[in-house]
């Protein structure tokens, strides 16, 4: 039986050319893209990752030389699931962000922002069975960008996510309630619908909140396709 | 009414009702469920996703050279450039490569061989300087099995960079194949394929250049 690959969810998503930043108009596809027909392991097959040291998630400490990095230590944590709620284990989740004066490390960033000697701004983690994660880290500061007059990006996190194989690949970013910088974005605001926009924005929990130690910010993730072992209807293939 | 505690709308016998911060729109509207939305990678993904060939101080876990010296298979090299809609080279791209062995079999768990069939690589990596090098990225690898009955060896590539608010996902044919008899490939419009097979530029090598934008427009697939 031949059946249409998973496909993304095209209209949750931002559009690919989005005007209002300047760099989509010229980096992105202008044809719609191919449906896939059959199935194929590596849609759903999840790659072999090395096992992470758990250090790898917290940045507060991943990256010491000589003190405690700067800036508001919050948790990150959340849980990825498929769009059918299934928990997607065993998932890579990789992090990059500013730190708390709104720079990053990479060598061609500009803004005139100190460095921290004691953060490097990067995590990584695998998801467990419950298909959960948590990154220890620095509230990222927001920072200007060359797309507009007066452009900022809103505080974020970036986020790349690898489930269960090519159909549960995600990158994405993650922002902070209540910034006031979020209705200037023209990267958060390419996707059209508030409310499908509004799922990057992360929620404060005051019942995660560890006293005296971290706010908790929780980011829960959608991938989509099925979470590894959607086809078993696939008979057409050996 | 779901619990919306912590986006913003307040729960007033709970808190009192003191506060109405809002999300992006001006508008407290809650997310309804569904999948997560891409974003762009941004300029300044290498120290995080592929900080060893960029020369960042973080242990990599990816690599870019998948042969192993206990794997089977025919050595190949896979490099190419990625052309924005004006034809210049993007020196900020990141290219995953996804394949199977030289018997067509994905890797599900590790093993002996180290066979992963996995690879990632940035074009600002390689040349001379740090300011995008030579912009190309390059795999060595080995040349992938047909992985069923009704297909033809490839490489499946995800690209991501700067501007790219959705991943793309192509795939790399091999011109040896052809005629190619491939149930993906046969779904692409006939004047389009090329764009997904490889050039050999010599014995084992192979260029596969991806051009976002234009009359050669690589196909991307809906993955
Ligand atoms: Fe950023």
């Amino acid at each position: 039986m031949e059946r249409e690959g998973p496909g993304r969810r095209w209209s949750d998503m931002p559009a690919m050319i989005f005007p209002d930043y300047k760099s989509s108009t010229t980096r992105s596809p202008s044809q719609p893209p191919v449906p896939m027909p059959g199935s194929e392991p590596s849609l759903t097959l999840r790659p072999v990752w090395p096992a992470l040291p758990e250090g790898d998630a917290d940045l507060t400490t991943n990256a010491r030389v000589n003190g405690e990095p700067i800036g508001e230590r919050i948790l990150v944590e959340g849980r990825l699931t498929d769009e059918a709620g299934r928990p997607v284990p065993g998932a890579l989740v990789e992090i990059w962000q500013a730190n708390a004066a709104g720079r990053y490390i990479h060598r061609e960033e500009r803004h005139p922002a100190p460095l921290d000697p004691n953060f490097l701004g990067a995590g990584r983690a695998l998801t467990g069975e419950d298909g959960s994660y948590r990154f220890v880290t620095i509230k990222p500061g927001s920072y200007p960008w060359g797309n507009h007059r007066n452009a900022w990006r809103p505080a974020h996190i970036h986020f790349a996510v690898f489930g269960a194989g090519i159909a549960q690949r995600l990158i994405t970013q993650m922002y902070f309630p209540g910034d006031p910088t979020l209705p200037y974005d023209p990267i958060f605001n390419a996707t059209p619908d508030a409310a499908v926009r509004n799922r990057l924005i992360s929620r404060f929990s005051m019942e995660e909140t560890i006293p005296n130690w971290a706010h908790c910010y929780k980011f829960d993730i959608v991938l989509g396709g099925k979470a590894g072992t959607p086809f078993e209807e696939d008979h057409d293939h050996g | 009414m779901a619990d919306m505690r912590g986006y913003g709308i307040m729960d007033f016998e709970d808190r009192g009702g003191a506060h109405d911060f809002h999300y992006g729109d001006g508008r407290a509207t809650p997310p309804t469920p569904g999948p997560t939305p891409s974003q762009t990678v941004g300029p300044f993904f290498a120290y995080g996703l592929t900080p060893g060939p960029y020369g960042y101080a973080w242990r990599d876990i990816h690599t870019s050279d998948l042969t192993r010296p206990d794997l089977d298979g025919e050595r190949i090299v896979v490099e190419g450039q990625v052309f924005d809609a004006n034809d210049l080279p993007v020196h900020d791209a990141m290219v995953e490569i996804l394949q199977a062995d030289a018997n067509g079999a994905y890797a599900s768990a590790p093993r002996n061989d180290g066979f992963t069939g996995y690879g990632r690589a940035g074009t600002g990596a390689l040349g001379p300087t740090t300011a995008g090098g030579d912009a190309r990225f390059e795999f060595r690898t080995i040349r992938p099995g047909a992985p069923a009955p009704g297909t033809c060896p490839h490489i499946t590539l995800i690209l991501t960079m700067r501007g790219l608010l959705n991943h793309c996902v192509t795939r790399l044919y091999f011109p040896e194949d052809a005629p190619h008899v491939d149930q993906v490939l046969s779904a692409v419009p006939e004047a389009r394929r090329p764009t997904l097979i490889a050039v050999a530029t010599a014995p084992g090598r192979y260029r596969f250049d991806i051009r976002m934008r234009g009359p050669r427009e690589t196909v991307f697939f809906d993955v």
